[in-house]
């Protein structure tokens, strides 16, 4: 961990434009469950579909990618990279700082709204909003690690990882049930049921992976990522694709 | 600055050649923007995105149409007006990728500086590439509908209701290719750095989408069509089949459809007033470059 490199992470991620990015995603879910709450009033399959189908589904990997690709594709885009690698800093240390910071965003921009719509939208009843914050929390520290390593290995980033959170989880995790096993969303989604408990079969919070299989995976996932990125940090070339 | 271009002379040898202008320039740029957005003109790698996404759309379309051959059905399991919507998410992943590399390198090089040096006016410009993006959609939705034509035609399904259908669907491909393409170019003009801007295009659509559907099936819940309809207008896939539904009679994509006449219009107006909006954004956007 490197102060200096962490608090320009901070600076490039919470930029003008992108800062307005990562606030208008959880307000629009603020928004809605508001909207929702004073219309429908308190409704747990309502939390449930829209916590599942929208938050996890879409908000926490859209912010997942926005903040673990900002965090160093950009640098790398414009190529300023270079004057942060020629400083004595381990490459690994460049990248768990940005992994943290990444992190940290999330975590402020992706769970806690999760957290605050889902006690608006039905309360603390049987945990849902604790549950679900956890699983977005979770989902989005693997979503920046995953996005973050792709990153430092491609420019064409954030379509690759557009292609896996939305075409491979969504579109062929509904097809093909297999797909469903190497899935971030699956695996969170794992956790939020086992937090909700014995209730989670009855309010539709379902999972395909079971806790003991999807934990070790993330664990796996986020250690990997991260070791790779460090890897592919120490051979970095700075050439252009177009 | 003259309509039929600007050569100057600077003492070296004369140029007496045709002079082509404005219209010349603005028809290359837009048959340059056009390929680019597929990758043409470009490298290698750039080729790949558009054209894997362009085989994945079309796919179905295969599928569709040799199940109707085999099982000797006698309507189409998909109707041409549906296609787009149901795929909503290959198309909306093609406008993030593609509407930031149209406009989003030229602001950040600074190329446009030496666009305006030409006689292309900036209107032109915006023309152009709003023209290129709209018909780069416009040919990605278009293709799976011909191949399901073909292969309606193929299973013997009659022709004069399947070219009727088939209109229909083309109108409303047209219609979304703009609507796209205005709200795509608009938030790439807008954010110049290209990783951003991808996000962002992407974004907007999908939460655009994911609203719409949660708050029509709230609505249907509730019992409240008439809101569930209203609904659609959030998300431009909804939107223009808003339209189609109305004009066209067909089935509506989403959960409801526009609200009787009153619906459809309002739906029309909104579809007209978004193309005609983000029209305007962009040629006040490049209003404001500076060619300095």
């Amino acid at each position: 961990m490197n102060r200096t490199v962490a608090l320009l992470t901070v600076r490039t991620l919470l930029g003008r434009r992108r800062a307005w990015l990562l606030l208008a995603l959880p307000a629009v879910l603020l928004l809605l469950s508001v909207v929702i709450r004073l219309t429908v009033g308190s409704d747990e399959d309502v939390t449930v579909g829209l916590l599942g189908a929208f938050a996890l589904a879409t908000v926490v990997p859209l912010l997942g990618l926005i903040a673990g690709t900002g965090a160093i594709g950009a640098e790398i885009d414009d190529g300023s990279i270079v004057y942060l690698l020629s400083k004595p800093l381990s490459r690994q240390t460049i990248v768990t700082t940005k992994l943290a910071v990444a992190v940290a965003v999330i975590a402020g921009f992706a769970a806690v709204p999760v957290l605050v719509a889902g006690f608006v939208l039905s309360g603390a009843a049987d945990r849902l909003a604790v549950a679900y914050a956890l699983g977005a929390l979770i989902a989005g520290v693997a979503y920046c690690a995953l996005f973050l390593m792709v990153a430092v290995l491609t420019r064409n980033a954030v379509v690759i990882g557009l292609l896996y959170a939305l075409v491979w989880e969504s579109l062929v995790g509904s097809f093909v049930p297999g797909a469903q096993a190497l899935s971030i969303q699956q695996w969170s989604l794992s956790v939020t049921r086992a937090v909700v408990g014995p209730a989670a079969e009855g309010l539709g919070v379902t999972s395909a992976v079971r806790p003991a299989v999807a934990v070790p995976l993330l664990v796996l996932l986020v250690v990997g990522a991260t070791l790779a990125a460090g890897r592919r940090l120490r051979s970095l070339r700075l050439t252009g694709d177009e | 600055m003259s309509e039929t271009g600007v050569i100057h002379d600077i003492g070296y040898r004369h140029y007496d050649g045709p002079r082509l202008g404005l219209r010349y320039i603005t028809r290359s740029l837009f048959v340059s923007s056009l390929k680019g957005a597929y990758g043409f003109g470009r490298s290698a790698r750039s080729k790949v995105m558009p054209l894997l996404l362009l085989g994945v759309i079309t796919l179905p379309a295969f599928v569709i149409a040799a199940i109707v051959t085999i099982g000797s059905l006698d309507t189409l399991p998909l109707q041409y007006t549906q296609y787009a919507a149901r795929l909503q998410l290959l198309i909306a992943i093609f406008v993030a990728g593609q509407a930031p590399q149209m406009v989003s390198r030229d602001l950040r090089f600074g190329v446009v500086a030496l666009y305006f040096s030409r006689p292309l006016t900036r209107q032109s410009y915006v023309q152009a590439k709003y023209a290129a993006m709209a018909a780069a959609l416009f040919v990605l939705v278009t293709i799976p509908l011909l191949v399901l034509y073909v292969g309606a035609l193929l299973a013997k399904l009659p022709v004069r209701q399947q070219t009727s259908d088939l209109a229909y669907g083309l109108v409303g491909a047209a219609l979304l290719a703009l609507v796209l393409a205005g709200i795509g170019l608009v938030i790439a003009a807008f954010t110049p750095r290209r990783g951003l801007g991808v996000a962002a295009v992407i974004a907007v659509l999908l939460v655009a989408t994911g609203v719409a559907a949660t708050l029509q099936g709230v609505a249907r819940d509730q019992g409240n069509d008439t809101i569930a309809g209203y609904a659609g207008l959030i998300s431009p896939f909804t939107l223009v089949d808003g339209v189609q539904v109305w004009a066209f009679g067909s089935d509506p994509a989403s959960l409801a459809g526009p609200p009787g006449t009153t619906g459809g219009l309002v739906c029309l107006a909104v579809t007209l007033a978004v193309i005609a909006g983000t029209y305007g954004l962009l040629l006040l956007r490049y209003r404001r470059v500076s060619v300095s």
